[in-house]
């Protein structure tokens, strides 16, 4: 802890992601305190804003951060194969991990639905950006009647899915489909990932559709459990927007007529420094500033606020 | 010109018309048809691909591996070709459909996210399959950027690459230049995927060939998504007729139009008001019975959210966008009755 009674926190990686939660948490520290960015790329534009902005930087990666004995947690924002080797180093320095790539090290986490379980862990797990927008509207459709089967279609600007997730789309279809299984709560999950090349560029939109395994579950009651999840993200992701729905239908399905729950999202990006339309990548580095948040809170006060 | 090889795909792009229903019976008696009518490559996939059964795009009544199964055994010559679309489908389906029988693998992508494949071609070259490339919705783009994205894809082990006019929009011309820049920019194959919502499949064929293709598909009663492909039984005729005939039983083929596949037939797909509308607004062509489906329930004309989907752009597999914009236009219709 600092002298200002803040966790002193740091950020791994200086690409994108880092550097838009750099500014995240800049611009609402809450309990925290940024003390350093590490990247591994002297000539790397995130660096040398983080410079800019009076905040000690590194290139030495990992390294720098295992100097600082002061630093309690670090938001990993490189790549899966990094992360299994920083994982291990940070572990033994006692510094908790907050995951950003898919290495899945650590137990997933989503915000307001099971971060509350994971507060105690070394590393913890921001699954995917789809897993990230479509669990939480899972998880309200789930706590009203068990979820038999759920479905979600990410569409997302071309230009704001980088290597990573082209090279690797596979795994974000499969990690996504068990995030909506382990935290969402349906007994079968589906993930669909669609790059949309129109310019401008699409806002990110998600699709959810969920199967009830009570046919007769009732529709108010899930519309009144969606509306408040949706208010419950909006308190970190400003941009989370129900566009259409719930609305429901009746399909022919694996396990004969059914009633089809389908929710229409949108996620405009905050722009803190990515563009606006990258919805995708915001919800992510704003689900990682929550979790850091609420870690940190846990570690000052050991509870939840 | 030289004579081209043909890829029937009525049990892949034809699923989409029988809404994804087809019976092992159906796919073994279809197979056994055009295998014996020397048809070289079978297609069998749900539309959508390898593990495209979902709410999004329809469930199959029987698994899409199992067809596979069906089909490799009911084929004595044939080879058989599956889908895979990656963003649905994924390697782990794809190895499986290889145990199954399947032998060419056939990855689609938008048109400009041909990077996206790498991994699914790599898998498909390592498992000793032929890898085919799709661009879809080619008529999105120019020839030149096409033909950039098909790089990609031979640069990933593609054997060949088709120009693939899902929306059924391309004029012969714009098929004939997309075809002549990709046989200018690669050193494997060319192909053509063709769709009949502008009545153009068997022209856009023939303006492919001339242009330098070397692969054709078709499917039987032209039966495929919005107002189906060019008719595989055409197809021979025409080939055999212009002297580039590969090898088809052109009056076997017209027997198995007529007297297998059409009795199965929920409807013969054609340039009706909605599939026209789909080729000329260029939308993907297997919006049409979700529009359909969905514009009964709201009440609203199938042309008008077709019309909106493409000025929205949509793209191949966005499905979901439908009930989002029938939606929207139910709430405009509604605040303008109010104001």
């Amino acid at each position: 802890m600092s002298a200002n009674g803040k966790v002193k926190v740091a950020i791994l990686g200086s690409g994108n992601i880092g550097t838009d939660l750099m500014y995240k948490i800049l611009k609402n520290p809450g309990p925290m305190e940024l003390v350093l960015v590490a990247g591994i790329d002297p000539q790397s534009q995130g660096l040398a804003r983080a410079q800019a902005l009076g905040l000690r930087t590194s290139v030495e990666g990992v390294q720098a951060i295992l100097e600082d004995p002061e630093i309690r947690i670090v938001f990993d924002a490189t790549s899966a194969k990094a992360h299994l080797r920083h994982a291990k180093v940070l572990r033994e320095a006692g510094k908790v991990a907050v995951d950003l790539t898919p290495a899945a090290v650590g137990p997933y986490v989503v915000p307001p639905v099971n971060l509350g379980e994971h507060l105690d862990v070394p590393n913890v797990n921001l699954i995917t950006c789809g897993g990230q927008a479509t669990i939480p509207l899972v998880h309200a459709v789930n706590r009203v009647s068990p979820v038999r089967y759920a479905e979600i279609v990410s569409t997302v600007g071309s230009r704001s899915a980088g290597p990573g997730t082209r090279q690797n789309i596979d795994e974000f279809t499969s990690t996504t489909a068990r995030g909506l299984e382990v935290i969402g709560g349906a007994a079968m999950g589906k993930a669909i990932i669609i790059l949309n090349p129109a310019e401008p560029p699409i806002i990110m939109r998600n699709t959810i559709y969920c199967i009830p395994e009570d046919d007769d579950a009732d529709p108010d009651r899930i519309r009144d459990s969606v509306k408040r999840m949706v208010a419950e993200v909006q308190r970190y992701v400003p941009g989370y927007r129900l566009k259409n729905g719930p609305h429901f239908d009746r399909r022919e399905t694996p396990w004969g007529e059914r009633t089809v729950v389908a929710m229409l999202l949108e996620i405009e990006g905050a722009g803190d420094y990515l563009p606006t339309y990258a919805g995708n990548l915001d919800i992510m580095t704003a689900a990682a500033r929550r979790v850091g948040e609420l870690i940190a809170q846990h570690m000052l006060t050991g509870a939840v606020a | 010109m030289k004579p081209p090889r043909i890829t029937d795909t009525t049990l892949r792009d034809g699923s989409h018309a029988f809404r994804h229903q087809f019976t092992r019976e159906q796919v073994r008696r279809v197979t056994a048809a055009l295998d014996e009518a020397g048809v070289p490559v079978i297609e069998v996939t749900h539309g959508d691909g390898l593990a495209g059964s979902s709410i999004q795009y329809g469930f199959s009544r029987v698994p899409d591996l199992d067809l596979v199964d069906e089909a490799a055994s009911a084929a004595r010559r044939a080879r058989i070709a599956i889908l895979l679309i990656p963003g649905i489908g994924t390697r782990k389906e794809l190895r499986e459909a290889v145990r199954r029988g399947a032998t060419v693998a056939r990855i689609a992508t938008q048109c400009t996210e041909a990077d996206i494949s790498e991994q699914h071609f790599g898998l498909a070259k390592e498992l000793g399959m032929e890898a085919v490339g799709l661009l879809m919705m080619a008529h999105m783009i120019s020839p030149q950027q096409l033909a950039e994205q098909a790089r990609l894809m031979e640069s990933y082990g593609a054997d060949c690459v088709y120009v693939t006019d899902s929306a059924g929009a391309m004029l012969p011309w714009q098929v004939a230049a997309a075809v002549r820049e990709l046989k200018q920019a690669l050193r494997i194959q060319v192909g053509f995927h063709p769709h009949n919502n502008l009545g153009l499949g068997i022209g856009n064929c023939l303006a492919a060939l001339e242009a330098g293709a070397d692969q054709l598909d078709g499917s039987l009663r032209g039966c495929g998504a919005g107002a189906g492909n060019a008719a595989t039984e055409v197809l021979a005729a025409v080939l055999d007729k212009a002297g580039l005939n590969p090898g088809l039983d052109v009056f076997r083929l017209m027997d198995a139009a007529e007297f297998v596949l059409a009795p199965m037939m929920p409807f013969q797909p054609m340039p009706d008001r909605d599939a026209l509308t789909i080729g000329y607004a260029g939308t993907y062509s297997t919006f049409l019975l979700h529009a359909r489906r969905i514009g009964e329930q709201l009440g609203l004309d199938p042309r008008e959210i077709l019309v909106e989907l493409g000025r929205r752009k949509a793209v191949a597999g966005q499905e979901d966008w439908i009930l989002d914009v029938a939606l929207d236009l139910v709430r405009q219709k509604q605040a303008a009755v109010a104001s």
